[in-house]
């Protein structure tokens, strides 16, 4: 492999401690995937933020790396954290699991990370553009660069997205060579697709079958932003898709064909959109929106919704810092707030310890949300975005 | 005695009787960090403790918390001396360089008996008869 001189000089520790452990980290996984030599990144994108997941370990880990020294060199943001950094008090987080969590944030804080906590760094500052190396961890956050805006990811690890903040580097293998986004896997959808959660249904289905392969989908006509996000989140959950193509939407389907001629095709119809599905009748404790993290639009969306009726479950939506700002000066914040709902920034879910806040059955919309909170032990139910307000409104579910 | 060559993943000097598994390893939620006792149901190291062993198993698996799982053993005292691995994956990689365990990967695995010495110096693993 090849390294510069600059890279070089980091490995051997005249950069200091922090930087030598970072090059150390990029450079081991360039030699386990064959990488030929390192390229430069434009930006980072870090997960492993919640205490509830990295715990006392991990706490200790950031601290000490960020006293030795490793400080980013390029724009980085951060995944979603396991509570509204703000507002957490009022939403019950104990003062305990708060005190853990900030310290987290500032462990990062210390590196030079922006603290975005957001798993949609792309509505929040942090855009790449087309044909641009970066380094993102967050699944449904990497399937967003690599196939809507057409940056190249892998999908990193915590450390190893910190790793190239660090360096600036990561190794060129997997989604940074043209040859592995080519799709040889078409898949048809001849099912209608309606509602956002149609878009996670096929998400879903398609993470399921096709694991870790890069889906080529055709019979799609439009796509919004928010839809592709939606669909890329799901089949990142369920299976571990890092890139898709949408014949004719994406910018790189758009470009040229990326569907190998030698290729197997599945077929998604209406049979197969109604496999996707949760529980189908019980109470509903939660109805939570915004996997990923909500957009504006979506939030405009669920605000008309909700608009003049009182809900009896509790409803979340969850969202980055900035898109809640907007949400509360366009009104749409107070109009979540007067039907009984309330707009969650910086944490979601999946991430925040929400079973210790006493919710058991979740409503959801999101193919991704569908996924981790059923395999967190949770009851959960899949359903369309009016169909979950209604829930709400209820606080009940009937399929 | 017997040589075998790897490559080096983690740069270093490791000694102690091996512990192996035919089944790969995930540390998160599957060792208990403060003990370095492994917890996973139906595992074959299920009940032993990997404490200044040197670790040998096909490759990694699970999260990838596990790489901080490992960080925590070696703060807590109870790592593993070394790590032998016949392929690595970023998980356990990351883990060893983050925690500063000697690791050594690509070294064929069935020539190690459980219990044996092993010595790990560099890329060069030798296993006492």
């Amino acid at each position: 492999m090849m390294l510069t001189r600059e890279e070089q000089a980091m490995l051997d520790g005249e950069h200091g401690p922090g930087v030598q452990k970072a090059m150390e980290i990029i450079v081991a996984l360039a030699r386990i995937y064959r990488a030929e030599r390192l390229v430069p990144v434009a930006s980072v994108q870090v997960a492993g933020v919640s205490y509830k997941n990295l715990g006392d370990a991990g706490i200790q880990f950031l601290e000490e790396w960020a006293e030795q020294g490793a400080r980013v060199k390029v724009p980085t943001t951060l995944n979603p954290a396991g509570m509204d950094l703000d507002d957490w008090k009022e939403i019950g987080f104990s003062e305990e699991f708060a005190g853990k969590q900030l310290k987290v944030i500032r462990a990062f804080q210390r590196m030079g990370i922006m603290p975005t906590c957001t798993c949609t760094p792309y509505l929040a500052g942090n855009v790449p553009k087309y044909g641009d190396h970066i380094a993102w961890a967050e699944s449904s956050a990497v399937s967003y660069a690599n196939s809507v805006i057409g940056a190249r990811t892998n999908r990193e690890g915590g450390p190893s997205a910190i790793a190239s903040a660090v360096t600036g580097r990561t190794a060129a293998f997997g989604y940074h060579l043209d040859e592995n986004r080519i799709s040889e896997h078409e898949v048809r959808v001849t099912a209608a697709l309606d509602d956002y959660s149609d878009y996670g249904a096929l998400g879903y289905w398609t993470g399921k079958r096709l694991k870790n392969m890069v889906p080529y989908f055709t019979g799609i006509r439009t796509a919004t932003a928010d839809q592709l996000k939606q669909l890329g989140a799901s089949a990142a959950a369920s299976g571990a898709i890092a890139l898709y193509h949408v014949h004719g939407i994406t910018p790189e389907a758009r470009a040229k064909s990326m569907l190998a001629e030698d290729h197997e095709t599945l077929e998604f119809g209406e049979e197969e959109k109604k496999s996707v599905r949760g529980e189908l009748s019980g109470e509903v404790d939660l109805v939570v929106f915004g996997c990923p993290h909500a957009s504006l639009e979506e939030l405009k969306k669920i605000a008309s919704m909700v608009s003049g009726r009182k809900l009896k479950a509790e409803l979340w939506v969850t969202t980055s810092k900035p898109v809640k700002a907007l949400a509360e000066r366009a009104g749409l914040k107070k109009t979540i707030e007067e039907a009984g709902g309330r707009i969650v920034a910086d944490a979601c879910a999946v991430v925040a310890p929400v079973k210790s806040l006493g919710f058991k059955s979740i409503a959801v919309n999101s193919g991704k949300y569908l996924w981790y909170l059923t395999s967190q032990g949770y009851k959960v139910f899949f359903g369309d975005t009016e169909k979950c307000v209604q829930a709400a409104v209820t606080g009940r579910w009937e399929e | 005695m017997i040589a075998l060559e790897g490559r080096v993943i983690k740069e270093g000097r490791a000694e102690g009787a091996a512990l192996v598994s035919s089944e790969p390893i995930g540390f998160y939620g599957n060792v208990d960090p403060d003990t370095g006792i492994v917890t996973e149901k139906g595992h074959p190291l299920e009940g032993k403790s990997i404490a200044g062993r040197i670790l040998v198993f096909p490759t990694g698996k699970g999260s990838t918390v596990g790489s901080y799982t490992m960080y925590r053993l070696k703060k807590k005292g109870k790592a593993p001396a070394g790590i032998i691995v016949r392929e690595s994956e970023p998980i356990i990689a990351v883990g060893a360089i983050i925690s500063g365990i000697p690791m050594v990967d690509q070294v064929d695995i069935s020539k190690v008996p459980d219990g044996a010495r092993v010595m790990i110096e560099g890329g060069r693993v030798i296993v006492e008869d």
